[in-house]
């Protein structure tokens, strides 16, 4: 192994280690929010058992592994923007900004750290999520193929992620307002993805734009794996084009996120707050 | 070869005022060159552009103009091997607090390529030689007093054995004891270390005890460059205090700010 290779390798270990740390350090927090989140999850869960209370005809157990897929993706899309943003914001408001940004760590190799762990982090919570979701429903789903939903969520994280690099970008352009822009984007992007909804519900236009966001590939994927069984060969329809929206957004996010670093460093943004 | 060498440095930043906005130039044409082992400090007042040089020169801007060299290497096009030979200390203690001494230095060892095996040893013999207390190393960093913290950036530093270290105002804010031993710990660095040291200090004192040469930045100028004995006879005077009024026409508590210095 090249030393430089070695180098690069040990720095990606570093940013997980630091994560790691930071995790632990923030436990408590870490368990207020995936309650939170558990809370969240149920209100939503619950419009499936709403609807014949108000006179709907619907397969409930069906529409509750729906809308319970699509609570799951949310936050677990969450998880994944939220970590890759604070690959700035957080590290702004700790100060320790400048440090990182003058250590010799490639770019991609930083970000790629952060969206590793990102990704085992957010699997870790959203598997917890859905089994204690699933298991406060009583949800019996014995043609379920959680392997291939697994696969198919970790194939759609390559697209997340570039996408996540191009918001994380955005507190280094805006320290004011970066943050909030960033959880825009993410809403936006669920919004045409047809999270709780079949995305033929959508305006035209709104279709089109769901076409472009990995997010309606892994839902549709995650609910065929996990309500109809689907196995990653029968997936392919929807692992293509996230292999596809992958191969660009990951090279783009890092070219966006370049760009956004060399205007802080050019307007002098890049700096701890204050 | 030089460790540092600074060509016409030149560094703008855009102030908002209203709705107009005004260029105010933080760092105008500066020149000067370190040489290996040399210990320089810049001395100037809030606001004279010291933090600006000091993050210029560890690639954390882009300049409008002019060049800085780290030991041949390129601060605005060589950016990587440029980080891999330096390191800095500056005002505020940045760490992730709730993290303790031990973690913060460990994962930023990590980003300079040293493995785990190379900093289980290395980190509680740095953390001893700062002087920093055994039992407060899995302490988080916000239970610590500025001193403390100081000396874990100290650590943090040298850990990393950088060949240009850049210190900005490493000392602001300490307590006289604390201050003292992070100053004994510079000279003790370069003595052991063959680090060269940028210093970047408001303290007269500070500036005049450490350094080889003392240069005075004023308003993103630099007035001067030479050992303090020297630049108290060029300006005749008694103190370096004295030194800089003749120099710069104005007391020394002048601050005026491009960018928050």
């Amino acid at each position: 192994m090249s030393l430089a290779l070695r180098h690069e390798l040990v720095g990606l270990g570093g940013v997980i280690e630091r994560n790691i740390y930071l995790v632990k350090r923030y436990i408590w927090w870490d368990i207020a929010f995936f309650l939170w989140t558990v809370a969240n999850t149920l209100t939503i869960v619950f419009i499936a058992k709403g609807i014949p209370a108000v006179g709907g005809k619907i397969d409930v157990q069906r529409v509750t592994t729906i809308l319970l897929v699509g609570a799951v993706i949310w936050a677990y899309l969450g998880i994944i923007f939220e970590i890759l943003t604070e690959t700035v914001a957080w590290e702004r408001w700790e100060g320790t900004i400048e440090y990182t940004f003058m250590a010799p760590l490639s770019r991609p190799v930083h970000l790629l750290g952060m969206g590793l762990f990102a990704i085992v982090y957010g699997v870790v919570r959203a598997v917890l999520l859905f089994g204690v979701v699933a298991a406060f429903f009583g949800l019996h789903l014995p043609n379920a193929d959680y392997g291939a939903a697994l696969v198919l969520l970790i194939v759609a994280s390559i697209s997340f992620i570039g996408i996540g690099m191009m918001t994380a970008v955005l507190p280094l352009i805006s320290p004011e307002k970066g943050t909030q822009l960033g959880f825009v984007a993410q809403g936006l992007l669920l919004v045409v993805s047809g999270v709780y909804y079949p995305v033929s519900v959508l305006p035209t236009w709104m279709e089109w734009l769901a076409k472009i966001s990995p997010a309606t590939y892994a839902l549709r994927g995650c609910r065929k794996a996990i309500l109809e069984g689907a196995g990653v060969i029968s997936l392919w329809a929807e692992i293509w084009p996230l292999l596809v929206i992958g191969a660009v957004s990951v090279p783009l996010g890092l070219w966006v996120f370049r760009t956004g670093e060399r205007y802080a460093k050019k307007h002098g943004k890049l700096k701890r707050s204050g | 070869m030089r460790a540092l060498e600074v060509h016409n440095l030149r560094k703008e930043f855009v102030r908002r005022e209203g709705r107009s906005r005004r260029r105010v130039p933080a760092l105008g044409g500066v020149s000067f060159v370190v040489e290996r082992g040399e210990c320089v400090a810049i001395l100037g007042p809030n606001g004279s552009g010291k933090s600006t040089l000091v993050r210029l020169l560890s690639t954390l801007l882009l300049p409008d103009g002019g060049s800085a060299t780290v030991f041949g290497h390129d601060a605005e096009r060589e950016t990587r091997a440029v980080r891999k030979l330096i390191n800095r200390v500056s005002v505020e203690a940045s760490f992730f607090k709730k993290m303790s001494a031990v973690e913060n230095l460990s994962y930023a060892a990590r980003f300079y390529g040293l493995r785990g095996s190379e900093t289980r040893e290395q980190i509680p013999e740095i953390l001893t030689r700062v002087g920093f207390p055994e039992d407060r190393r899995a302490e988080p960093m916000e239970n610590l007093s500025r001193g403390m913290q100081q000396k874990v950036a100290l650590a943090r530093a040298l850990l990393t054995s950088p060949i240009l270290l850049l210190l900005d105002e490493p000392t602001t804010g300490l307590d006289p004891r604390s201050k003292q031993e992070v100053q004994e710990f510079i000279r003790e660095v370069r003595g052991e270390h063959d680090a060269t040291v940028l210093l970047c200090t408001h303290d007269l004192a500070e500036a005049e005890g450490l350094a080889d040469r003392v240069g005075i930045l004023d308003g993103g100028s630099l007035l001067c460059l030479e050992p303090a004995a020297e630049l108290k006879v060029r300006y005749g005077a008694e103190t370096l205090e004295e030194a800089f009024f003749t120099a710069s026409g104005h007391a020394f508590e002048k601050g005026e700010d491009g960018e928050k210095a």
